[in-house]
């Protein structure tokens, strides 16, 4: 079945025409039990690139015994090429506070916050200014729930969400292992419901238009639409909601500049796609997911700079904890330049990809598990220019 | 207001526990630009941490440095699409004219120029911050206007 690029205006519709407030009085009407059945209904899945089930994570985190519970909302948008979340933020920020709400009242949280990316901080001022409103509105209606804002300060692996727990708690940001889950033990070691902004508006808005509508888009396993932060060599770059589930040829076309050599899908630690597969990659969890970031290179792009790139972010963005990410992402950068070099064999790029084999297995959280995607995708199709 | 006054400022407002770590050494940072020993040392006395704590914590975050800085922090974002889009050409206009390396202070102690990762404005670069205030689509003229209005303030 042919899916076509459909664009779509969930997110950032109109909030003066949608009251926030009137979903909200409407939501917190029904039983929390419907309102999850609603969400796993709606087949929406964590939209931060994990892709875990949203309803699945709240029912969970209902289901655990604790008088205190926390609802945080990720906005520590880190992965190069996404800026969604930002606009998000700067556009539509009471629809994450009543995704927020919606979750607290559902879960049985009191507490809800925000983590903004230190490299936000110049959003703070508006956000805590409206989100003041929101929380006055909340004391008057008798909500018990209040949210907090929270600061990074410019570390991209606190977007691991036990990294960002660490950050809360005013520690390094280094991931924890896992089990216990944050449905289990996040935040204070608290039942915690963890999820990416563009997530909780969605929730918002399944719960205003309902699960039926929103399943209409996308196709079985990926529903929905998603917003895309488009870059690179593009006339039009910027940002787009569009139906999940397109193929990657149909996106380029609408987006590339007419020369478009690969695009790399899902940021830095996503995977590159040369031209000659974009016929057959679907965008979705059935084919390559992304939490948004959408990056075009076009054939005057030296594809060795671009790995380059990519791995000197991954050497300094490691947090050191464990070894196979700390020594991984400097072997890997040291090699491909000992190869461009000619100091090594082109056959020592074999080696390398047994390195990030290893990283995938071994490596504690996600960043160091995924740095074999760009790695081996760009190595793969693009060896040649790697090596010469 | 000395360091010791303003970390017990800072204390009051963010309340006598370890969760407040992070806001309390931002706080500083947003005063006195970076983190000095002397601060650090407070804070630890302040929270009932050891000093090694602190300093483990606040030496993992690129924003809270630990080196002293100048009153305005250039950061010029390096990553792979503002890379693309010329931001060599920014880095150097600004070494040029400010006479200094990526990761110097001025002299004067004006400015201090860092790269940084990935500032979340691909489909706008190349893109730099200067202190908390973000300035989308540069060009290298543009970039040292931006700083000479930093200059001013002083």
């Amino acid at each position: 079945m042919e899916k076509y690029l459909k664009k779509v205006d969930i997110i950032f519709e109109d909030t003066k025409a949608l009251s926030c407030v009137n979903v909200l009085e409407k939501t917190l009407k029904r039983s929390p039990d419907e309102i999850i059945l609603d969400l796993i209904d709606s087949g929406l899945k964590g939209r931060g690139g994990a892709g875990f089930p949203t309803g699945l994570k709240w029912k969970f985190t209902r289901n655990e015994d604790s008088d205190v519970k926390y609802v945080i909302c990720n906005a520590d948008e880190g992965e190069p090429g996404t800026f969604k979340d930002r606009e998000i933020i700067d556009k539509v920020p009471e629809k994450i506070f009543t995704g927020m709400t919606i979750c607290g009242y559902v879960i049985g949280a009191k507490e809800g916050y925000i983590y903004l990316r230190g490299e936000y901080n110049f959003l703070l001022k508006g956000l805590q200014t409206k989100l003041d409103k929101f929380n006055d509105m909340l004391k008057q209606k008798h909500i018990d729930f209040i949210i907090h804002l929270k600061s990074g300060s410019g570390a991209y692996v606190c977007g691991e969400e036990s990294a960002l727990f660490e950050s809360m708690e005013g520690k390094r940001g280094e991931p924890r292992n896992k089990p216990p889950y944050p449905t289990v033990a996040g935040y204070n070691s608290k039942p915690t419901v963890i999820n990416n902004v563009e997530t909780l508006v969605y929730t918002t808005m399944i719960c205003h238009m309902g699960p039926e509508k929103f399943k209409e888009l996308g196709t079985k396993d990926s529903r929905g639409s998603k917003v895309f932060s488009v870059s690179g060599d593009t006339p039009i770059a910027g940002i787009y909601e569009l139906e999940l589930g397109m193929p990657l040829n149909q996106f380029v076309e609408e987006f590339g500049d007419g020369d478009t050599k690969a695009v790399q899908v899902g940021g830095a630690s996503g995977h590159c796609v040369p031209r000659k597969k974009f016929n057959d990659t679907i965008i979705g969890f059935e084919g390559i997911p992304t939490g948004g970031s959408m990056m075009i290179f076009n054939s005057s792009r030296s594809m060795y700079n671009v790995l380059h790139d990519y791995l000197e972010f991954f050497t300094e963005e490691s947090c050191g904890q464990c070894t196979p990410c700390r020594v991984g992402c400097q072997q890997l950068l040291k090699g491909i330049e000992a190869v461009k070099r000619g100091e090594k064999a082109p056959a020592y790029l074999d080696d390398l990809k047994k390195v990030t084999n290893t990283m995938k297995i071994a490596a504690k959280c996600g960043l160091g598990q995924s740095v074999g995607n760009p790695f081996n995708s760009i190595v793969d199709n693009f060896r040649e220019e790697i090596i010469y | 207001m000395t360091t010791d006054l303003l970390v017990k400022e800072l204390v009051d407002k963010n309340g006598k526990c370890r969760n407040s770590l992070m806001p309390i050494l931002q706080g500083i940072v947003q005063k006195e630009h970076y983190l000095s020993e002397e601060a650090m040392l407070a804070v630890a006395r302040e929270l009932d941490l050891s000093a090694a704590d602190v300093y483990g914590t606040a030496s993992f975050y690129t924003f809270l440095d630990t080196v002293p800085r100048g009153q305005n922090i250039i950061r010029v974002c390096k990553t792979i699409t503002c890379h693309m889009k010329g931001k060599d050409e920014i880095v150097n206009a600004i070494c040029n004219h400010l006479k200094i390396k990526v990761g110097e202070t001025t002299h004067d102690k004006k400015y201090t120029l860092l790269t940084a990762n990935c500032l979340g404005w691909c489909h706008k670069g190349p893109v730099m911050l200067v202190n908390d205030d973000v300035y989308p689509d540069l060009t290298p003229d543009k970039a040292l206007e931006i700083i000479q209005t930093y200059g001013k303030e002083e």
